[in-house]
């Protein structure tokens, strides 16, 4: 398997701020990769790094194998979807999706050619003569999409693209862009805050904070066993289990996470751990009851099939889950 | 929701908005009605009668001709050397990030915030010290340094809405810096430079604090009007060439209006 | 199939302009220098040159006998500065200035709140250009204009005239100070056309600070309980003042060194603009013009930092 991106060790200072801190990754061929995290956490800058427009201050970045740091922008075989899209206002939707063709001194027919071709592979054909003014948020974002890859980029990164649609046309957005990505083979790498489109989304996920990734893995990994509280904690909402909680236990971690939907309120069976506590709050969620229940003055969401009806808020329950759904974590 | 009442002015603002507004422009409108006159010797209003025959005789006034061409030219290359130098600064601070941009702002803004007396006897002492004779040249010199700001702000209000992300985009299309510059940059720029270019031309057309400082025996128009204000010799051909400069500074105006109204204002502050 | 044809990488591109923009983008410092270094030798080099040769001239002084410069350091052109007919000259231009600036800012006010607050549309763009091409347009021609109107043949005159009021016009005329022959050769005619020829400077920044007041303040204001007044004194007036320094910073500077308007309307009192043009023209004094050049410099430093602090930089 081919590597397409590969990060050693690197960094990018601003300043004093180390806005991405000795990060290591291989993204491979034609891999949905996604980086996950918080604003300010390093995700953008690494996609900045991968497309030129920042420089490393240590390590060392490789794509496809070759040696990426000193390589201006427009000598990457790399597109980038901008977050604002960042369509050439004072060109039409075709001369925008030709650029590309157009700076590489590729012939006015065949550019255009290309360029209708692209329109209609995501699903815009006929809006050529139109300006970026008169498009909606949804249109713009799939220029945007057809202008990267009528340049048939290695690797195709993604800012936050979906960041600013609504709701409905973000969840139409990520099934066309995961079928693309799929038919065209593209190595996609797509920056995120939104721990629901990384995970429904990508093959494979980073989660940033504070400069480091703290985990990388599938998302079911990332999802069911957090490596970090930070993980836990931004990835879902996982249960955090005290130092105290884990040695009642009888688990060696000071930390360990434990998924809502992986505890019942119910009587342990053979071999289940419990806990037991006191209803704090509730609230309806549809399909399930979220139920916070105070064990010991630490507070554990569990989520609850709607059909088994709650108890009252203040009496005494018994929880159970399964051994293997303790995961301990380290302390970060 | 706002209610039809909260939309309407209050009687007194009205009326002191269109006062306000009377002033600025009656004056001007004076100028327009004093050009067609029949009274040589003095300002009498009302005019005793009506006359176009001063046009005549102004347009047959070599010495008008010869400040209106020496105007022209200088504002022509004052305009040519502020749009250059306003554009590369305007550039520089706006699409980098350097030690120091606040200075940089502040200088360009400098020979406009101070007054045009201090620009004008700086400037005369210099050249008297370095020996540099009055010239063409010398006027050139002075105004180009304030139009510079003009061009300035007109560009760096339009490299402001250029998002960041767009020349971005270029690159990342294969675009170097010469072709993002020619086919980016310079389209989404081009009529904030027009427009600059304009009102400078419009500021160094009508100068006169400085040029009286950086001229030698030449006059421009302005220098030519200054001399008729202090000692009246020609009333009728200073009432005609006092409505023409109203009318030469207004096209310039309404152009850079009509190129930048979308968005920035025109940088008014910048006169 | 070659290497280069496959590589992720595009090879170096052959052209000059390649070149050159490679070597840019490797050397942004470069491309830096090269834009700002030609401004900044005409900005820095000829003209903050020439600005503090000229300063350093106060520093000489001009021998009495011979009318030659004495190139020798020496506060003795600062202490002529200082005499009263000097001082008085920095007194009656700062006070016309402060003056100016505060009627300015009266009649400016007015204007650009309506075009901030009820203008809309083309009546919006309209009252913009009302604006715009008074303050753009010949400095010479207003100034003229007013020469015309304020002649004692003139447009004023007849106006009193017709109304009978002549005897106004001739009582004001009559009190000192403010008073002389004809309002052209008195301090209400410099006054007049100072505020005519600078206002215009004080209604944009005034307008574009009115703007970013939002309108539901003025409506919370008046939700609370705030009569139009109150609501003009405790919300508008506060939010709009960075917007009024910062015009005045416009219409008190250039009063400061306007040396042609007094002298064309005006009594035959000197003002700081004057007083530098004569020194350094009939009387050949640069040293004390350089001094008298040091008045506005600082008095405007001085007003630029109060400004600053005010955060009116951000009305410009």
């Amino acid at each position: 398997m081919t590597t397409a991106v590969l990060f050693d060790n690197v960094s990018r200072y601003f300043g004093a701020v180390r806005a991405v801190d000795r990060v290591n990754l291989k993204i491979a061929e034609g891999e949905f990769f996604a980086m996950l995290g918080p604003s300010g956490s390093g995700k953008t800058t690494c996609l900045r790094l991968m497309a030129g427009f920042e420089q490393p201050t240590g390590g060392h970045i490789e794509i496809f194998g070759e040696t990426a740091e000193g390589v201006p922008p427009y000598r990457r075989s790399v597109n980038t979807v901008f977050q604002d899209y960042a369509l050439f206002p004072h060109l039409s939707i075709l001369e925008n999706v030709a650029y590309g063709l157009m700076v590489k001194g590729i012939g006015r027919e065949e550019r255009r050619k290309a360029a209708e071709d692209a329109l209609a592979m995501v699903k815009l054909p006929g809006y050529g003569t139109r300006r970026p003014g008169q498009l909606s948020g949804g249109q713009r974002q799939r220029v945007a999409l057809a202008r990267a890859l009528v340049n048939k980029p290695k690797v195709l990164l993604l800012d936050e693209p979906l960041g600013a649609l609504d709701l409905k046309l973000r969840e139409q957005m990520q099934e066309e862009l995961k079928s693309l990505q799929r038919s065209l083979g593209i190595t996609f790498v797509f920056v995120t805050h939104d721990q629901g489109e990384a995970l429904s989304m990508a093959d494979r996920v980073a989660v940033f904070n504070e400069g480091r990734i703290q985990q990388l893995g599938s998302p079911e990994e990332v999802y069911n066993r957090p490596k970090t509280r930070f993980v836990a904690d931004f990835v879902g909402s996982s249960n955090v289990l005290s130092a105290d909680l884990c040695r009642k236990l009888g688990l060696k971690a000071s930390f360990a996470s434990l998924r809502p939907e992986a505890v019942a309120i119910a009587p342990p069976s053979d071999g289940a751990l419990s806990l037991s506590g006191t209803v704090a709050s509730q609230s309806f969620l549809g399909a399930t009851n979220r139920v916070v229940i105070d064990v010991e003055g630490a507070r554990i969401a569990v989520a609850s099939p709607a059909a088994r009806g709650v108890p009252p808020i203040g009496s005494p329950v018994t929880l159970s889950f399964a051994p293997s759904d303790l995961h301990p974590m380290e302390d970060a | 929701m706002r209610s039809e009442k909260a939309n309407r002015a209050p009687l007194g603002l009205k009326i002191a908005a269109a006062v306000g507004l009377a002033f600025m422009h009656l004056p001007i409108l004076l100028i327009f009605l004093y050009a067609f006159t029949t009274e040589e010797k003095s300002y009498q209003f009302p005019p005793p009668g009506l006359t176009t025959q001063w046009f005549a005789v102004a347009w047959d006034r070599p010495d008008v001709w010869a400040a209106l061409t020496l105007s022209v030219k200088v504002a022509a290359i004052a305009t040519a050397a502020a749009l250059v130098l306003g554009t590369l600064c305007a550039a520089a601070v706006s699409q980098t990030r350097f030690f120091g941009r606040e200075t940089v702002s502040l200088l360009v803004i400098l020979p406009i915030a101070l007054p045009g007396i201090i620009t004008g006897i700086a400037l005369r002492s210099a050249f008297s010290m370095a020996d540099i004779p009055f010239s063409f040249w010398t006027i050139v010199l002075g105004h180009a340094t304030f139009c510079i700001v003009v061009v300035y702000n007109n560009a760096v209000a339009r490299f402001r809405r250029i998002s960041g992300s767009l020349i971005e985009a270029s690159m990342d299309l294969g675009a170097d810096g010469f072709q993002t510059f020619r086919y980016v940059i310079l389209p989404n720029i081009g009529t904030a430079l027009l427009a600059g270019g304009m009102l400078a031309f419009a500021l160094s057309f009508d100068e006169v604090i400085v040029t009286t400082f950086t001229a030698g025996q030449q006059s421009t128009l302005p220098i030519w009007m200054l001399e008729e204000l202090i000692r009246p010799r020609q009333r009728p051909v200073t009432n005609v060439v006092a409505m023409v400069v109203v009318i030469v500074t207004f096209l310039p105006i309404l152009g850079a209006y009509y190129l930048t109204r979308d968005g920035d204002q025109i940088a008014g502050a910048g006169k | 199939m070659t290497i280069v044809a496959e590589s992720i990488i595009l090879p170096e591109r052959r052209s000059t302009a390649g070149r050159l923009s490679d070597f840019f983008w490797r050397h942004p410092h470069v491309l830096l220098a090269i834009l700002l270094g030609p401004p900044l030798l005409w900005l820095g080099l000829v003209y903050l040159g020439s600005l503090f040769a000229l300063l350093l001239q106060s520093f000489f002084s001009i021998d009495e006998f011979s009318g030659l410069i004495n190139y020798e350091f020496t506060l003795a052109t600062y202490r002529q500065l200082l005499t009263d007919a000097n001082l008085d000259i920095i007194l009656r231009t700062v006070t016309m200035a402060a003056l100016v600036t505060l009627v300015s800012a009266v009649i400016a006010f007015p204007i650009a709140y309506y075009a901030a607050r009820y203008a809309r549309g083309k009546w919006k763009a309209l009252f913009y250009l009302a604006v715009m091409l008074p303050l753009w347009s010949s400095y010479l021609v207003k100034v003229y204009a007013w020469k015309l109107i304020l002649a004692k043949e003139g447009i004023l005159t007849w106006f009193f005239e017709k109304l009978n009021l002549l005897w106004l016009l001739d009582a004001w005329l009559a009190l000192p100070l403010v008073g002389g022959n004809s309002l052209s050769v008195s301090y209400t005619g410099t006054f007049i056309v100072f505020v005519y020829v600078w206002m215009p400077f004080m209604i944009l920044p005034i307008q574009a600070a009115l703007e970013r007041v939002p309108q539901n303040l003025i409506e919370a204001s008046s939700d609370l309980g705030g009569t139009p007044a109150q609501t003009f004194r405790y919300v508008l007036f506060p939010l709009a003042l960075p917007g009024i320094v910062a015009g005045s910073i416009f219409t008190f500077s250039l009063t400061l060194g306007d040396y042609i308007i007094p002298q064309i309307v005006g009594s035959s009192r000197l003002f700081i603009g004057q007083a530098v043009y004569a020194q350094q023209g009939t009387a050949g004094n640069i040293p004390l013009a350089a001094a008298f050049t040091v008045v506005p410099i600082v008095i405007m430093g001085a007003y630029l930092w109060m400004a600053k602090r005010m955060g009116a930089f951000d009305a410009l």
